[in-house]
């Protein structure tokens, strides 16, 4: 029990961290010595003395200082920390060094002899000092490199197998049957394939993290045919896995490289489509192996295929998604060179059959 | 044997002082007060465009860290501004883009497109003239790890990270294209545009694109085409010739030879547009920011910024391309017309400087004299 409840507390720690330093200010209070031989003071407070125009909020008063006119400086913690100026009467006069780079966490504000206003900021280690009209004169100090808080992390995904009903993992993409049915691949953190009903009623889910029947290495992308079969990009695997729509594996097609999108046409006669993209590092030694989008029959007969890796023109720089509703008209997203093409198809009719 | 040392430290120091005497002050006048928003942030960058436009990338504000989602994403924290060659202002460019994160430097390449290089979002992302977007090279990192609190063991890559080592490269997806391939010597990257801290970009003649990659485990020099597909890639993390210890500037002379800023050896190399070692240049104290000037006589800038902890050196050194030092100006410090970690320097003409400061949240226009 004792072991439980310090793993929570270590838990709470980590997570209000946030919390921890406000915590510490707070310590050691108690009655002061002189408090009860002190006779008291009598005093008022000035209600309502501040009038900030609409809009404007106070935050935590971390912060407050006058000049020689006695204009008041107030520096507070709100949604920003912002300076604010008013008059001797509580007018707002004007905002000091709005959206500052310097201003993330207010502790205090000085003004000196010559009225120039000194902002204390122990959010971004800065000390900014203004002039009366609200120029800056001088920093202080340097706020830490936000490159410093950044680590790169693998974009693949933690695997958890979670496999909840109702709960995703990084989910990647949706397709429908002609009934409605809707079919989720899930994702970068389960890896599976999920079927609810057209109200949103889970069904079924079908798939583990691995390289046999009914697993998948990240579900990148999914389809369905017209009669309700679905494709299921399976990229980590290179294959595209064929599920009917119960579910159950009926084909793979490992022929077309890494499956990043799938899609199928509309129409009489539908086709799928898959891109083996050039993967988005941009790594140039995989340029000639990728970069290429197929065409296909349904049942994995390659007809042709487009395009290769790169940033120009006609070229793919990492294929993520890819919309055929015409197969001669697509649209193609790509994610590296931030854009979408439009691609106008002229095929020959030629039909090069090459595997399955 | 005390007093040997007393001797040969004595000796050093007045050599050094020697040296520093042989080289000319220039003298210049400076203006801090042209551009007309009130206050930036660190200026990072600073251009300007052959109309006399004055380019700022700064970084002016908080990076956005997204809670409650699968991941933590990241975004914002810089600003690219525009000023007329009054100093008014004229617009902001690429609000909102994904790159935009932690500022690095803005450069205008000799058709007036915008370059801003980006080194938390490890992306250099190119604008036509009226900031519409063009092109963009490398990838940003899809999200990041928290870092972890007081007591907190840190998680494999943070501690990596920290240590200031590459983390291990990242799977499939995502990933910054950190650290060196297998097989190559560590910090020479990958084919490709995976850039690590980049810091700088120039051009040549024929629009070739290279790119310092930069401070952060890669140290190298990547070459593309001007529609950005990969070319070559040069450098590894050293101190020989082509090697690098933080590369933290790039030109380009009007014959296609790239000068690279190896801050961390003290030095700057000169390469051929192929990246074939030609010479180097050492007598300029750790250039972080660097320049060269347009006209047919062309001179190299090269700035021996103070580091944040001290408010020594400063100085600007104007050097011939043959490496001669033909004079130096400035010191460090916070007043007008000093300088606080200059991050970067434009000098269109001879005479005419802008350099940015990231110690003192100014872009500062210089004139020298004759």
């Amino acid at each position: 029990m004792r072991t439980r409840l310090s793993v929570v507390l270590l838990f709470a720690a980590g997570l209000l961290s946030i919390a921890a330093p406000a915590v510490a200010q707070g310590g050691n209070a108690g009655p002061a010595k002189a408090k009860a031989t002190t006779p008291e003071i009598p005093f008022e407070s000035v209600a309502n003395f501040f009038k900030l125009p609409a809009g404007l909020y106070m935050g935590e008063g971390t912060g407050v200082a006058t000049n020689s006119k006695g204009h008041v400086f107030v520096y507070v913690r709100s949604g920003e920390t912002r300076l604010f100026e008013f008059d001797q009467n509580g007018a707002f006069v004007k905002e000091f060094g709005a959206g500052s780079y310097g201003f993330a966490f207010a502790h205090a504000v000085r003004v000196d002899k010559d009225d120039n206003v000194w902002a204390v900021d122990e959010g971004t280690n800065v000390i900014q000092k203004f002039s009366a009209d609200g120029k800056l004169l001088m920093v202080l100090g340097k706020r830490p490199d936000p490159l410093d808080q950044l680590a790169l992390t693998p974009g693949g995904g933690q695997y958890s197998g979670a496999n909840r009903p109702y709960t995703f993992h990084r989910q990647t993409d949706i397709g429908w049957d002609p009934q409605g049915n809707i079919f989720v691949s899930d994702g970068y953190g389960d890896s599976r394939v999920v079927k609810f009903d057209k109200n949103g009623r889970f069904i079924k889910a079908v798939g583990t993290r691995g390289d046999g029947a009914l697993q998948f290495s990240t579900p990148h992308a999914i389809s369905v045919d017209a009669k309700g079969m679905v494709y299921v990009a399976d990229r980590g695997n290179r294959r595209i896995v064929v599920l009917d729509n119960d579910l159950n594996q009926k084909a793979v097609y490992d022929h077309v490289g890494a499956p990043w999108a799938v899609c199928i046409s509309a129409g009489p006669h539908q086709y799928l489509y898959s891109s083996n993209s050039f993967p988005t590092g941009n790594n140039f030694d995989q340029a000639a192996d990728t970069g290429e989008v197929y065409k296909m029959e349904l049942d994995g007969t390659v007809l042709g295929r487009f395009g290769k890796a790169g940033h120009g023109f006609k070229e793919f720089s990492s294929i993520h998604q890819m919309d055929c509703r015409n197969p001669d008209e697509m649209y193609v997203s790509e994610i590296t060179a931030w854009r979408v093409q439009k691609i106008i198809l002229r095929p020959q009719g030629a039909k090069t059959s090459v595997g399955k | 044997m005390k007093r040997t040392l007393l001797l040969l430290i004595g000796a050093a120091v007045s050599g050094a002082a020697l040296v520093a005497q042989a080289v000319p002050e220039i003298n210049y006048d400076a203006n801090a007060d042209i551009l007309s928003l009130p206050s930036y942030g660190e200026v990072a960058g600073v251009a300007t465009n052959s109309r006399g436009h004055v380019f700022v990338y700064a970084r002016t504000g908080h990076a956005v860290a997204t809670l409650g989602d699968e991941r933590t994403f990241y975004h914002g924290g810089s600003r690219l501004f525009q000023f007329d060659q009054a100093g008014k202002f004229v617009k902001e460019i690429g609000q909102g883009v994904y790159a935009v994160n932690f500022a690095q430097q803005v450069r205008v390449d000799p058709q007036d497109n915008v370059w801003i290089v980006d080194a938390g979002s490890n992306q250099v992302v190119k604008f036509d003239a009226d900031g519409r977007f063009q092109l963009v090279l490398g990838r940003k990192p899809e999200n990041i790890t928290l870092r972890p609190g007081p007591g907190v063991p840190a998680s494999a890559p943070d501690a990596a990270f920290l240590a200031g080592r590459p983390p291990a490269a990242g799977g499939g997806g995502g990933g910054g294209g950190g650290g060196g391939n297998a097989g190559r010597p560590a910090g020479s990257g990958i084919n490709g545009d995976g850039f690590n801290r980049p810091s700088d970009v120039t051009w040549d003649k024929a629009g070739n694109i290279y790119i310092a990659d930069g401070f952060g485990p890669n140290n190298r020099i990547a070459k593309f085409n001007k529609d950005g597909d990969f070319l070559k890639t040069w450098g590894s993390t050293g101190a020989g010739p082509s090697q690098f210890n933080g590369v933290r500037g790039i030109a380009s002379d009007a014959a296609g030879n790239i000068y690279v800023a190896d801050a961390g050896n003290k030095r700057i190399q000169v390469f051929d547009g192929e990246g074939t070692f030609k010479s180097q240049i050492s007598n300029i104290g750790t250039p972080q920011a660097i320049c060269i000037s347009g006209g047919s006589t062309q001179f190299l800038y090269s700035s021996n910024s103070n580091d944040p902890e001290s408010m020594n050196a400063g100085e600007i050194y104007k050097v011939q391309l043959s490496g001669q030092v033909v004079g130096k100006f400035g010191k460090a410090g916070k007043l007008p017309k000093e300088f606080g970690m200059v991050n970067a320097i434009d000098c269109r003409t001879e005479n005419d400087l802008w350099v940015g400061e990231v110690w003192n949240w100014r872009a500062q226009k210089l004139t020298l004299k004759r």
